[in-house]
């Protein structure tokens, strides 16, 4: 019998990651336009900022972010190993089991259910149901790499294993709490140990699951899309054990000038500075992997979106130590600037790659050769561009504003602004905030409808897995 | 350090730190070696998947070392290894008492200038209120609002109207040692002011002391509980005293009210005696120095009858 891929899996993971992309990031828009406009549902708690934020920053993560992960580390360990996934019934589960935490932070989250914890914000019993499907999750995709019929494990593989392992062990360090009833608990940790337990965890939040995951996706669909080899194995060797040992330590950057020993803060900025080359390695990687078919980005939107991605990866991982100096920190801590610094990471570099990744994918998924409309991902491509640029160079200019007002003094020695003054002068800057959101979201629902017309436009019969080729799957 | 509870955890956090310095090194020269560039590896995924021989680019080593470099001298000089304090001896607390210390003595002398002067006179200089109004743009206004017309629970100061006096030294006394108000519930004697229902009727006499739109059955009733129990605090006569800092019931001003009509003022008379209120003005003494203080008492003083009462 014919050994295939399982391309199920695959599939339902992608059609998610497009419809939880949309959910979040509306969301997103939604909260924006709260800033901009305060009393737009003044008195309803469960659409206040404050309920609502935290529903927007874990369903674009985990639920766009982390379906586009589940989708493409279960196509790619399959298509790298010459093997079918480990466990069908367990890889099954973990979708659907996935699903049902993201319905569950749904429904939990607008009614103020939460552990205040940011990035970690659900409930102990919902946080059980992570812990058992992440722990699923690893057998699977470890299960598939011990089966796998290639002599060496490919680089992609390397950085979706560090990333499964590492997040199991934050989620499960940062979660540990004593419940009060099945709505509430009380975290393990008390005072600065918890600050710094929280940012360990969330650090390598971005570092691990927002970071090393999407670079398992980029060294699959980069060389693929642009049918290159990858520039050089020795660059991935160095920047992968670079990157993972690395971030372990930047946490501390989080908690500058606050009650944190000075020796931890020294810590978690020194090597957040030691970090930026080997974040650099995989955006050197990665673009010169593309030496000698930058022609192709003419005419191929899918390759256009994976480069803006790693140039939008490239800029934030420079930003971000910067920021981690003390110095630059003391500017740029609690304004705009770092919300903005998020989100070139998130909507340039993680959303992008993942929507190039989902146009790889599709098509393929639904048994296509190419999606629906060529055009529309274009178009999508320059309204995820012009949206994103909107949105950090706005929160740029406010978040220095902001710094700058809040410490500008007069010869007196008196504050020179108000906190409110300094709110005033971030106003414009919200609003066009917002309207990159819109342009964003917009493009997103371009490609719901791309999706809809390539699922419907085929035969329903080859919705099937995909053949392994005899040469490599007894090689 | 106090940060470590022994030697043990100082001499662990340093060597892993000083051999995960090293470890960053070492990891750099392991991959740093001669290479085929531009030739294939002899590995193959997926049909089409290889990777090129190439060296590590120049430029990025060089960054990398760069980096390493930094975290050496840094650690050299800044507190980092365990409980090593670095050449500099530099802390977070020092580099802090340090800016106080500068700024004490820059802003030191302008600020006793108007120490010495009465708060009367501070009220009426214009660079003083100036300087008033930046201190309270930043303290005060988060409660009493910028222009200090007060919030539901929060005074107004420019009316006129004061809780605990209006005279220049006892605003500076406010200010200096905070003030913590006591009305208790149902005036600590609930039996005698007759429950929920008897609320609702005391707060329509006092509701009727200031002329105010009231239920005159209902009020009559309360009256004489009110020379019971309210007028131990608010006098007979219902004007407070400031020396308490007990309300004045008759000026027609509502701290706890959130509006001005007859209900929601009935409402919130109803609120404070069943629950009573503890409302509290925080101390600046500590937090600002005497200085800081006598200025805003001035700028305060210099507002009083900027408003007339809601």
């Amino acid at each position: 019998m014919q050994e295939t891929y399982n391309y199920k899996v695959v599939r339902q993971f992608a059609v998610m990651s497009v419809v939880w992309g949309i959910v979040g990031m509306a969301m997103g828009v939604f909260i924006a336009a709260q800033l901009v406009w305060p009393d737009m549902t003044y008195g309803i708690e469960w659409m206040s900022y404050g309920r609502l934020r935290p529903l927007h920053t874990n369903t674009v993560i985990f639920a766009f972010g982390g379906c586009a992960l589940f989708a493409s580390s279960y196509y790619i360990v399959q298509r790298t190993c010459h093997t079918r996934i480990f466990s069908d019934s367990l890889a099954a589960f973990t979708f659907w089991g996935w699903q049902a935490v993201i319905v569950a932070a749904a429904i939990t989250l607008p009614q103020g259910i939460t552990s205040g914890k940011e990035y970690a914000e659900l409930e102990w019993p919902i946080d059980i149901l992570i812990a058992v499907v992440w722990i699923s999750y690893a057998v699977v995709f470890f299960g598939t790499l011990v089966k796998r019929k290639t002599p060496h494990i490919y680089v992609a593989n390397w950085f979706f294993g560090a990333f499964i392992l590492t997040v199991a062990l934050l989620h499960i360090v940062q979660s540990m709490a004593m419940p009060a009833g099945l709505f509430k608990s009380y975290s393990a940790y008390a005072g600065v140990q918890d600050a710094m337990i929280q940012w360990w965890y969330g650090h390598n939040a971005v570092g691990f699951f927002l970071t090393a995951g999407f670079l398992g996706m980029m060294y699959y669909f980069v060389p693929k899309q642009a049918n290159r080899p990858i520039y050089s194995y020795r660059l991935s060797v160095v920047h992968f054990w670079g990157l993972i040992f690395t971030y372990m330590w930047a946490g501390p950057h989080h908690l500058h000038y606050t009650a944190l020993p000075d020796w931890t803060q020294s810590l978690g900025m020194v090597f957040s500075l030691i970090l930026l080359a080997p974040s650099w390695g995989g955006m050197v990687n990665g673009i010169m992997t593309l030496s000698g078919a930058w022609d192709k980005l003419r005419t191929d939107p899918i390759l256009k979106f994976l480069v803006t991605s790693l140039s939008f990866y490239g800029m934030s991982t420079f930003e971000g130590p910067m920021m981690a100096i003390k110095t630059v920190n003391a500017l740029s801590h609690y304004t705009d600037w770092t919300v903005g610094h998020v989100h070139s990471g998130a909507l340039g570099w993680v959303a992008m790659i993942s929507i190039g990744a989902l146009y790889y994918l599709i098509p393929r998924m639904f048994g296509r050769e190419a999606m629906w409309s060529v055009r529309l991902i274009n178009v999508h491509f320059w309204l995820a561009t012009i949206g994103v640029v909107l949105y950090i160079a706005a929160m740029w200019i406010a978040g220095v504003a902001e710094g700058l007002m809040w410490r500008a003094t007069n010869a007196d020695g008196t504050l020179t602004y108000s906190f409110a003054e300094a709110v005033k002068a971030t106003y414009p800057f919200l609003f066009i905030r917002f309207m990159g959101g819109v342009l964003y979201v917009t493009g997103m629902l371009l490609m719901a409808y791309n999706v809809f017309r390539t699922a419907t436009a085929g035969d329903a019969r080859v919705y099937n897995d995909a053949p392994i080729p005899a040469t490599l799957a007894h090689a | 350090m106090s940060d470590f509870v022994s030697d043990f955890w100082a001499w662990y956090v340093g060597l892993i730190v000083v051999a995960s310095v090293i470890g960053c090194l070492w990891l750099m020269k392991s991959q740093d070696v001669p290479t085929d560039e531009g030739k294939e590896l002899d590995h193959r995924w997926d049909e089409t998947l290889v990777e090129l021989d190439n060296p590590l680019p120049k430029w990025w080593k060089g960054l990398f070392y760069v980096t390493v470099v930094f975290a050496v001298g840094y650690f050299a000089l800044y507190p980092g290894l365990g409980s090593y304090a670095g050449v500099l001896g530099w802390t977070s607390v020092g580099q802090h008492g340090q800016e106080l210390k500068q700024a004490d003595e820059r802003y030191g002398p302008v600020l006793a200038k108007y120490l010495a002067m009465p708060v009367a006179e501070v009220a009426t200089n214009p660079e003083a209120r100036e300087m008033g109004k930046h201190m309270w743009l930043t303290y005060c206004t988060q409660c009493h609002g910028p222009d200090a017309g007060g919030n539901t629970g929060f005074p107004n100061l420019r009316d006129g109207d004061w809780i605990w006096g209006g005279t220049p030294e006892k605003i500076k006394e406010t200010i200096l040692g905070g003030r913590q108000a006591m009305m208790p519930a149902y005036g600590g004697q609930e039996a005698v002011v007759g429950g929920p229902q008897g609320a609702v009727e005391m707060a329509n006499y006092v509701m009727s002391m200031s002329g105010m739109k009231h239920d005159a059955a209902l009020a009559a009733k309360a009256a004489p509980k009110f020379a019971q129990v309210c007028a131990a605090c608010h006098g007979i006569d219902g004007k407070g005293n400031q020396l308490l800092g007990s309300a004045n019931l008759t000026d027609r001003y509502w701290l706890y009210a959130k509006g001005a009509d007859a209900r929601s003022v009935q409402e919130s008379i109803v609120e404070t005696l069943v629950k009573g209120r503890a409302g509290k003005m925080p101390s600046q003494e500590d937090k600002l120095g005497a200085a800081k203080v006598h200025l805003l008492a001035g700028y305060v003083y210099g507002l009083r009858n900027e408003g007339q009462a809601r």
